[in-house]
């Protein structure tokens, strides 16, 4: 990207944004949300296939598209605008970048083309704790048989474990943590939805009780960090989609709306605030596109990553998802006060955005976990540049 | 098409750089160097060949003046208000102005101000009050500016005053020269709370001006002053930083002399901004790097800062590439408050009463107790966060403006109460 996105990526941004605005605007939004499943198969389809969205960041000898984490960001900028309900994060972006990191080839080659193209959908259960990723205790072993392993545990805050065909699941076994792929019919596990006040992410614990399950040939314990900058990169890009959506319409409605015999966007009281909205979030896609871009330009990425520092890679990920996490918030926030008493009732759809925004603000870690994951990042850095010197 | 303008500007870097070694001389007096530079045009390659240039482009003066880097021979006077006052003469002066005021901009012989603010105007700086009334062939200046940085070894000053109290508040400035040296120009330092005193106060007083230095028309004055702030903005990050002083020669003595004259009354802006890049080290050497609330802080600032230079790098990017200026352009100055604010904040928490002292106890010789007095300047100084905010709202969102209370008439218009009226 290198600061400017190019003109084939903005054009792939045009079609992602007309379909989505097609199919997931707010009407199609709130009839799903009330659904268990929470999504529409045939737009999943329809996106995965017709648009290749699904694959977008994977190689095309597994059915992808070959580009990388920039395009997965710009699908997911667009999908946090209109709040797509779909299991895009939970699929596309986790699940098989776990296939693709701790899988082998044969691995890759059985799993991976069915969930590029949307026919099986995967996900990955990570959180036994809080539900923040980062920092937690295993607890879910994996003990190996004669044919494979069996899971025995509790995994909290799923999303989309309801949807999904598999299950990639973190677990402990005699090596250490590693990735396991489990199907989701087989026999010992019990999926319980969760009521969330974000109905638009749909949420789900696990239980394991000797489930069979596969080892991921390729696990390795420090997938899992690369995995929580994957997902925060493509988190953060979403959340500064969705608060570019309300600002865009506290934009509107505050120059409709007239008191005083007057524009209330005329009130430096409002015209500043949405001023300093903009800077926020200006700053926050700027992040949110460099961690994209650092994804991209890694060792871990492409094979001729010019970054070959996981640490820059933690501290630009991290850095993105604190900052996009606020910035969605307070957005949302905002954009409720500045439409006064209507921006509290149900039928306004400002609740809607703020909701992803609160659930985006606590998953995978609250703003002061990225933080300090960011801050040990950067500081890992600095120590190895000294002893460089 | 790009391949033949490459070709071309290598052509004249490569000319550029025989010219060089056919005169460059270290030895030579500073004056004297510019003037043969002025007289060649490759002192100001981008300014028309008719005043002292080459009639070339931006870019190719650019690459110039690497040419002139990587020699190690020095250039035309680049500092101050002065380039501000010839990219103002090139596009509002007449003839005789251009060829009297120009070349000796380049040569760094005449220093320039600019008199523009008053302690009446501030943010609105179209309110000016001070007068001048055209008498004979002459206009009589009276009243006060303000924020006038270098006024107190200027040779002459860029002035918007009021020669029409019946047009509307913008139609009634006009634009001159003054030279700053005569009786009736009083120039008084300001100081500041940060103890440096960058700025001064200028008093006019029966001050004469001669018509011919009217810049543009009678009347004119506010949209000749919107090319010279035009240019303020585009060179408010320039770096003053000039790595070719370490070399040796009359010529780079004398340079020495003029650029610690004009970058004094610079020497705490990097305090202003707050100084982030010491935020690391101050952390390591107190040890506030190890406590998990100082981290919070730390990361914060991080944040901000790093993103930032990216949205600032964004929009370096899209100009590059000939695309429409979005929103991030006009972000830089809101992002560079709220960064100095929260850097001031760091700093105390992480030095704590240390930051206080100013002293031989001091750490790094006081800078952090000079950043806690010098950033409240960073919100206020080339436009205030409000107006900033306002500019935002209404040229990037669109929004709609205030009502106003300043049409018609200026005499009629609310003003700041002053001892004595200058409308009457």
């Amino acid at each position: 990207m290198a600061f400017i996105f190019t003109e084939d990526q903005e054009q792939f941004r045009d079609s992602v944004s007309r379909f989505l605005k097609d199919k997931s605007n707010t009407v199609e939004v709130r009839k799903l949300m009330a659904t268990d499943s929470g999504f529409d198969p045939k737009v999943w389809q329809q996106l995965s296939q017709q648009l290749g969205m699904s694959g977008v960041h994977m190689p095309e000898e597994l059915g992808g598209a070959g580009f990388g984490p920039v395009e997965m960001a710009v699908v997911c900028e667009e999908m946090g605008k209109s709040l797509y309900c779909g299991p895009y994060f939970a699929s596309a972006v986790c699940a098989a970048s776990a296939l693709r990191l701790a899988g082998d080839e044969a691995q890759q080659e059985t799993l991976l083309p069915e969930i590029i193209s949307g026919e099986k959908i995967a996900c990955l259960a990570v959180s036994e704790g809080r539900g923040v990723w980062t920092d937690e205790v295993f607890s879910t072993t994996a003990t190996k048989t004669d044919g494979g392993h069996l899971l025995n545990g509790h995994k909290r805050f799923v999303v989309d474990a309801a949807n999904a065909h598999s299950l990639i699941v973190v677990a402990t076994d005699d090596q250490g943590i590693g990735f396991f792929v489990v199907d989701a019919a087989a026999q010992g596990i019990s999926v319980t939805a969760l009521e969330s006040m974000d109905p638009t992410r749909k949420l789900a614990d696990v239980q394991f009780t000797d489930s069979p399950a596969q080892k991921l040939n390729n696990s390795q314990p420090e997938q899992l960090r690369i995995l929580v900058d994957i997902a925060s990169t493509a988190l953060a890009n979403e959340m500064v989609g969705g608060a570019q959506t309300l600002l865009d319409s506290a934009l509107s409605y505050t120059q409709l709306r007239f008191q005083f015999g007057r524009s209330i966007a005329s009130f430096q009281a409002i015209k500043h605030r949405l001023a300093d909205l903009l800077l926020e979030l200006e700053l926050a896609k700027s992040a949110a596109y460099q961690a994209a871009q650092t994804l991209a330009d890694s060792a871990l990425w492409s094979a001729n990553g010019q970054i070959a520092h996981v640490d820059k890679v933690t501290e630009h990920a991290s850095l993105a998802k604190a900052a996009a996490s606020e910035v969605y918030l307070h957005t949302a926030l905002e954009c409720i006060q500045m439409h006064g008493g209507i921006g509290f009732t149900w039928e306004n759809d400002t609740h809607l955005w703020f909701k992803r925004a609160k659930s985006s603000e606590v998953f995978l870690g609250t703003p002061a976990e990225h933080r300090e994951r960011m801050l040990t990042a950067l500081c890992a850095q600095s120590t190895d540049l000294r002893n460089s010197a | 098409m790009q391949s033949q303008q490459a070709q071309s500007t290598q052509q004249i870097t490569q000319h550029v750089h025989q010219w060089l070694s056919e005169n460059w001389d270290p030895e030579a007096g500073l004056v004297q160097w510019r003037t043969l530079l002025a007289e060649s045009g490759w002192g100001a390659a981008h300014w028309p060949e008719d005043y002292f240039g080459k009639g070339l482009s931006v870019e190719v003066s650019a690459a110039i003046e690497d040419v002139f880097a990587e020699f190690g021979a020095v250039g035309t006077a680049q500092t101050g208000v002065r380039m501000l006052a010839a990219a103002t003469l090139l596009e509002h002066g007449n003839h005789e102005q251009k060829r009297q005021y120009l070349r000796r901009i380049l040569t760094g012989e005449d220093h320039w101000c600019q008199l523009f603010s008053e302690p009446g105007s501030g943010s609105d700086l179209a309110g000016a009050t001070t007068r001048a009334d055209l008498d004979g062939d002459e206009y009589i200046i009276n009243g006060q500016k303000v924020w006038n940085t270098s006024a107190h070894h200027a040779h002459y000053g860029l002035l918007i005053a009021r020669t029409d109290w019946d047009e509307a508040k913008h139609k009634g400035l006009s634009y001159f020269i003054i030279d700053m040296h005569q009786p009736g120009v009083e120039v008084r330092q300001l100081s500041q709370m940060n103890g440096h005193a960058s700025f001064n106060e200028v008093f006019f007083t029966d001050a004469r001006i001669p018509r011919e230095n009217l810049i543009s028309t009678a009347g004119n004055g506010w949209q000749v002053a919107m090319t010279t702030l035009a240019h303020e903005r585009r060179s408010f990050d320039r770096s003053r930083e000039n790595k070719r002083v370490k070399q040796t020669g009359r010529i780079f003595v004398e340079l020495k002399k003029e650029l610690d004259i004009s970058n004094e009354p610079y020497t705490w802006y990097p305090q202003r901004a707050g100084r982030a890049d010491l935020v690391m080290r101050r952390a390591q050497e107190t040890g506030a790097i190890n406590d998990p609330v100082q981290r919070q802080e730390i990361a914060r600032l991080h944040i901000l800062s790093e993103s930032a230079k990216w949205t600032a790098q964004r929009a370096k990017a899209a100009q590059k590439a000939g695309k429409p200026q979005g929103p991030e352009g006009s972000l830089g100055k809101l992002a560079a408050s709220e960064i100095a604010r929260l850097a001031a904040r760091v700093h105390t928490n992480i030095s704590a009463n240390d930051a206080l002292l100013t002293g031989p106890n001091s750490v790094h010789d006081g800078v952090v107790a000079e950043i806690l007095v010098s950033v409240p300047a960073v919100s206020i100084a080339g436009g205030t966060d409000e107006i900033q905010r306002n500019i935002v709202a209404e040229r990037v969102l669109g929004l709609p403006k205030e009502p106003r209370f300043d049409e018609g008439p200026f005499r009629n218009v609310q003003r700041n109460s002053a001892a004595k009226d200058p409308s009457k």
